[in-house]
């Protein structure tokens, strides 16, 4: 799912990069803890919990690492969507 | 009141006024011959279908299933993705997996053919080649809908083909990424967005999964116009919608209600006289707000959003002074926590643990620590799981231990109140295994 074709590339510019976990593929192997522990921590339950925000540019190289080495390509560097507030998806409702 | 000719044709027939109902005007199901002798012939076969969706746009119509996304831009998506291919798909949810709602099933069986015209016009707007209307298997709606379906053949309406399909039980058939799934032969389970439905769902063609509700408001909007759609409700919120009014009232059913009514004025239409505590908004994934407090808040998506609720599936469940709030929400959370599909660690493992926190709350002696913990997972489950299913639960939960907060004290200081003993309001569906 990761690698749909028709996905945007990844831009270059430092604000626009945001880490994002595919939780249905997740498996909770940790590897993305182990690489990124400055963007990204273990939940109780040993799931990675994402540090909300865009990847500072020096955290990037790590970034794209931490998703290229994810046993499950469950972790996803993408674009963030412009102008979305910060703390909306947590306010999105169920669509049924 | 409608003129009734013998052959009606659109300029004989007045619109609905102000006052009059628009969705469900009979108590029995209308027929064909009902339908189209009160709403006028469908507009099918228009010179410009699309021009559907710019009138929809106008109207300001909003998806009456849960999310309340603007319905004219889901269309355009879709019609966008669709372009130059007609292979697109039209989804009508009726699922209705919400246990306290029953407006989708009361709508498609006294108005099958407004929900049928909506179908039939939002396909031929984004061009569309087929379409599914999805409905619970167990009850007698597939069957209902299948004779107003061969009503329409024999009366030689030509439209889109649609199928009726009976979809299995559950909380999650009716979440659309879910529903999409059953209809690709698979098991109810919610996926990863992107890709969305509107680019690929069914058979990974472009699918418009639209509420059958808000598709018999399009059949509307098709027939009246957007200004005539907007002539109720208010500016911010235009329109009518159908609640389903449950719990602690007299008259408990559905009704229609223009956008943006006083929630008090709402619940009194509905007998509310004996003294309620809180009322249940949106569904099980929605908030309790405290009554009477709560009495001038406007039900519409963004007057109950204001007030840190959501209209949801128009869900309005009336706790009534006998009953116990965290005993009905540790209920609603050990079923929600039953209907995980499992899919996403967060949602798989803290489910269960939000749901043990809530029964020591409600049935316990809850210790600060429990209540602690209890507050932790809804931040913890809350934006991760593929669906909103944890959102869901985390909300329902939040919004108790507020408005719920002197019982909660209770519990903690002296154990389960008397009222934890009492019948339960809230209905809870037999869990299959």
């Amino acid at each position: 799912m990761s690698h749909e074709p028709e996905d945007r590339p990844v831009p270059q510019s430092p604000r626009d990069l945001e880490l994002r976990v595919n939780p249905i593929a997740c498996d909770a192997h940790g590897v993305c803890i182990e690489l990124l522990p400055e963007l990204i921590v273990a939940d109780p339950w040993g799931y990675p919990l994402i540090r909300p925000g865009p990847v500072p540019l020096r955290l990037q190289a790590l970034a794209r690492r931490a998703v290229a080495d994810c046993p499950t390509l469950a972790l996803l560097l993408a674009e963030r969507p412009a102008g979305r507030p910060e703390a909306a998806r947590r306010q999105v409702r169920p669509n049924r | 009141m409608t003129t009734q000719n013998a052959r009606p044709t659109a300029s004989a027939i007045q619109p609905p006024g102000p006052g009059d109902l628009r969705l469900i005007v009979r108590d029995q199901p209308m027929s064909l011959a009902a339908h189209v002798a009160h709403y006028g012939p469908v507009p099918l076969h228009a010179a410009r279908p699309s021009a559907l969706i710019a009138e929809v746009e106008r109207a300001g119509l909003t998806g009456r299933g849960g999310a309340a996304f603007p319905t004219g831009r889901k269309l355009r998506a879709v019609a966008t993705a669709n372009s130059g291919r007609s292979t697109a798909v039209v989804v009508a949810n009726g699922s209705e997996s919400e246990p306290a709602s029953s407006k989708d099933a009361v709508l498609l069986t006294r108005s099958p053919h407004l929900v049928l015209d909506g179908v039939a016009l939002a396909a031929e707007a984004i061009g569309a080649a087929r379409a599914y209307l999805c409905v619970a298997a167990r009850g007698s709606l597939v069957q209902s809908l299948a004779d107003a379906l061969a009503e329409r053949d024999r009366a030689r309406l030509a439209h889109v083909p649609i199928e009726v399909i009976g979809g299995p039980d559950g909380y999650l058939p009716g979440q659309e990424t879910a529903l999409v799934s059953v209809l690709n032969g698979g098991r109810p389970m919610p996926s990863f967005v992107p890709p969305r439905p509107s680019d690929k769902g069914v058979r990974r063609q472009p699918t418009l999964v639209l509420n059958v509700e808000t598709l018999a408001q399009v059949a509307l909007i098709a027939r009246y116009g957007a200004a005539w759609f907007r002539s109720v409700g208010s500016d911010a919120s235009p329109g009518s919608a159908l609640v389903t009014v449950s719990g602690g009232v007299g008259r408990p059913g559905v009704r229609e209600i223009p956008l943006g009514t006083p929630l008090g004025e709402v619940l009194r239409r509905s007998g509310l006289s004996s003294p309620a505590q809180a009322v249940l908004t949106g569904g099980y994934f929605g908030a309790w707000l405290p009554l009477p407090a709560a009495f001038g808040v406007p039900v519409s998506a963004p007057g109950l959003r204001a007030a840190g609720a959501s209209l949801g599936a128009g869900v309005l469940a009336v706790l009534p002074d006998t009953a116990c709030g965290l005993a009905e929400t540790a209920r609603v959370t050990g079923y929600l926590a039953s209907q995980s599909a499992g899919q996403c660690g967060p949602c798989r493992n803290g489910m269960p643990a939000l749901a043990e926190a809530m029964n020591w709350i409600a049935f316990g002696q809850p210790d600060t620590d429990v209540i602690r913990w209890a507050r932790q997972v809804t931040e913890l489950i809350t934006g991760r799981g593929a669906c909103h299913l944890p959102d869901g639960a985390a909300g329902l939960v939040t919004t108790a231990l507020a408005v719920f907060s002197a019982e909660l004290r209770a519990h903690a200081r002296a154990g389960p109140c008397e009222r934890t003993r009492r019948p339960a309001v809230l209905p809870i569906p037999q869990l299959s295994s």
